[in-house]
């Protein structure tokens, strides 16, 4: 008995005094580094920042947000220094320049040079020559479609839209912003021109196009409509929608029509309060870099074209048809950029969007 | 003591026990209250949100026909659920009350309030599942051939009414059966040695007297079905918006909360008037 118990309180003293070696020891000292980011839902895939985490023993804690106004509520009841890496829409970065929350970036340290030149967007990537933030992956709000229920030649025409040809087989995508600028594409009138007397010549082509849609709904709802046959074209989609499910269901397709499309694009940058610059500058580097780009470009959330042209050396030539990769060229120039608004702008283009929608 | 300090006492016990339920109503209803109320005196200009003291809100609200519609779809879509879902519940509680055996009446009960045991998302994606051009509905129908193209089922008014009617029936089977075991057999005994049959005994005695259980139910129904957005949003299609879904369009896509404000401030004055026609309904009755 009193030997277990001698025994016994000489182990509590090894494992106590092991304990403090640890505590003490320098490899304590360097505790996991955490980097916290306000991402998009494409940056929560294990594939994506798994290889980043284990290269530079760093715990990288994602938030996901949809939409810039949920982004900013975030960061507005967040301390200075909470966020450290920001994934926002490309062309709301001019919003965080003037709202001093993006640090600067140094341009010698990124790969300009290896992006797509048309996703470049300095205007609004940088201010007084000076970097916030770079473009990490684009893709287009065109149609995406099953290629078995309707002629694909259809798809090439965006009036199709509107036609009765396909009544009852349409989804709208329920994003007003990127819809208002597309039916004006239609139209032929150009996103970077719209203003509030375009609308309602938007508004009437919007009308005739939910008297043929059989459903307008959201990302999530209107994959699944496309992808179980309730309807057969999203109007609004691309290869955000259908691109990542090539493999599963090869039937769906997208295409830019004669008329055009529209262009999105993301960016990320370095918040300018994070007390964690360096790391946060090597994850942005992580993510464009032709490494980074193609797991960021076929991430599990959704697929699109990586921002960085050397990417492609690291997709597959699958990857690359889903993507569309060899028409790029073709489809960057006849594609526009989302309708940049004033605040009575956007809130007469919502007004019509809801018209729209109680139609 | 006197018998007016023994009074003095007792109401003073009274509030003490009463004040927690008085701190917790003021603080988590009566002040988020007010300051929704003030809010909603306030405007969007631009992309800021100004402490105005005006009805403009309001005034937009039924002005704008794309605002106001969403309150029309509201009160048609609860008013067709509450019908139907009454119809459908009545025979249902009555079943399980008068003519399931005693000892299975519990069982009966449960298969009723099941559905309630799954969140109302995952329901109403289920009945997506169900009422989809390619659903069980319409895949059974066209196999026995009754159809030939598969009905319109969702991504429409029917499909929310649908979902809706499937919760709320079961809502008011669970109020009209409480109010039909309760009533004393002798009621049906005194009616039938006066000469009633059947029918009659139940048109001018039992349906009567379960009137009241009737209408909780269909106060609840209303008060939970105009306040829903998430099987209109999932099951309708977004091919007409309810009020619900109007207002969170304000606060999601355009952050206006003075808007959002007045909105459900008119929502909640209808659901006020509902509480207190029934109120008022149930007090005529009792006396």
């Amino acid at each position: 008995m009193m030997n277990k118990t001698v025994s016994g309180g000489l182990r509590r003293r090894t494992l106590l005094a092991t304990a403090t070696a640890i505590a003490l020891s320098p490899v304590a000292a360097q505790a996991q580094d955490e980097l916290n980011a306000l991402v998009w839902c494409d940056h929560t895939d294990p594939a994506l920042v798994e290889p980043f985490e284990k290269a530079n023993n760093v715990k990288v804690n994602l938030k996901e947000y949809e939409g810039t106004g949920a982004a900013i509520s975030i960061i507005e009841q967040s301390r200075p220094g909470d966020w450290d890496v920001l994934v926002i829409d490309a062309v709301d970065v001019p919003r965080a320049i003037d709202m001093d929350i993006l640090g600067e970036m140094p341009a010698d340290k990124l790969p300009l040079n290896d992006l797509f030149p048309e996703v470049r967007m300095d205007a609004t990537t940088t201010k007084d020559g000076k970097v916030y933030a770079v473009t990490e992956k684009f893709g287009y709000n065109t149609i995406s479609y099953d290629k078995t229920k309707v002629d694909p030649a259809d798809m090439d025409d965006l009036s199709v839209i509107w036609s009765e040809k396909y009544k009852g087989r349409i989804a709208l995508y329920d994003y007003y912003l990127p819809m208002v600028g597309l039916t004006g594409v239609g139209i032929g009138k150009k996103t970077a021109d719209l203003k509030q007397d375009d609308l309602p010549a938007i508004k009437e082509k919007l009308f005739e196009m939910k008297k043929v849609a059989r459903q307008v709904s959201d990302v999530v709802a209107s994959q699944t409509a496309l992808a179980t046959g309730e309807v057969d074209i999203v109007v609004g989609g691309g290869e955000w929608l259908t691109a990542g499910l090539s493999a599963e269901k090869p039937n769906l397709d997208w295409t830019i029509p004669k008329q055009g499309a529209l262009r999105w694009a993301q960016s990320i940058g370095v918040f300018k309060d994070s007390e964690k610059q360096d790391l946060a500058l090597k994850f942005v580097q992580y993510i464009v870099s032709p490494e980074g780009q193609a797991r960021l470009a076929t991430s599990s959330c959704y697929w699109a074209m990586p921002a960085n042209a050397k990417a492609g050396a690291h997709l597959t030539d699958l990857q690359k048809a889903a993507l569309r990769w060899d028409k790029q060229p073709e489809y960057l120039k006849n594609s526009q950029l989302y309708p940049v608004a004033d605040s009575d702008m956007d809130a007469a283009m919502q007004d019509v969007w809801t018209e729209m929608l109680q139609q | 003591m006197t018998a007016t300090a023994l009074e003095r006492a007792e109401r003073r016990k009274a509030w003490a026990f009463a004040l927690p339920a008085l701190l917790w109503t003021g603080f988590f209803f009566l002040v988020p209250f007010a300051y929704m109320a003030a809010i909603s005196l306030w405007t969007r200009q631009g992309r800021e949100i100004v402490a105005t003291w005006t009805l403009d809100n309001y005034i937009a609200f039924f002005e704008k026909a794309h605002l106001f519609k969403g309150l029309v779809v509201s009160l048609e879509i609860t008013a067709i659920v509450t019908v139907i879902s009454i119809v459908l519940a009545y025979p249902l509680a009555w079943i399980i009350a008068e003519r399931v055996p005693k000892t299975w009446q519990r069982f009966a009960l449960i298969m009723a309030i099941l559905p309630f045991w799954t969140s109302y998302v995952v329901r109403s994606y289920s009945w997506l599942l169900v009422l989809s051009k390619g659903g069980v509905v319409n895949q059974a129908l066209l196999w026995l051939g009754v159809i030939a193209e598969p009905l319109e089922l969702s991504a429409n008014r029917t499909g929310t009414v649908i979902g809706f009617v499937h919760f709320f029936v079961m809502l008011l089977t669970l109020t009209i059966y409480a109010n039909l075991i309760q009533l004393s057999p002798n009621y049906r005994r005194a009616a039938a040695d006066l000469g009633a049959n059947a029918f009659q005994t139940f048109w001018h005695v039992v349906l009567p007297l379960t009137l009241p259980g009737v209408m909780v139910g269909a106060f609840l129904t209303f008060v939970l079905c105009i306040g829903d957005y998430i099987t209109p949003q999932i099951l309708g299609g977004n091919n007409e918006l309810v009020l619900p879904q109007v207002i969170m369009l304000q606060l999601g896509r355009r952050a206006d909360f003075p808007m959002a404000a007045a909105m459900s401030l008119v929502l909640m004055a209808i659901v006020t008037l509902a509480y207190i026609a029934c109120a008022r309904w149930l007090k005529m009755e009792r006396t």
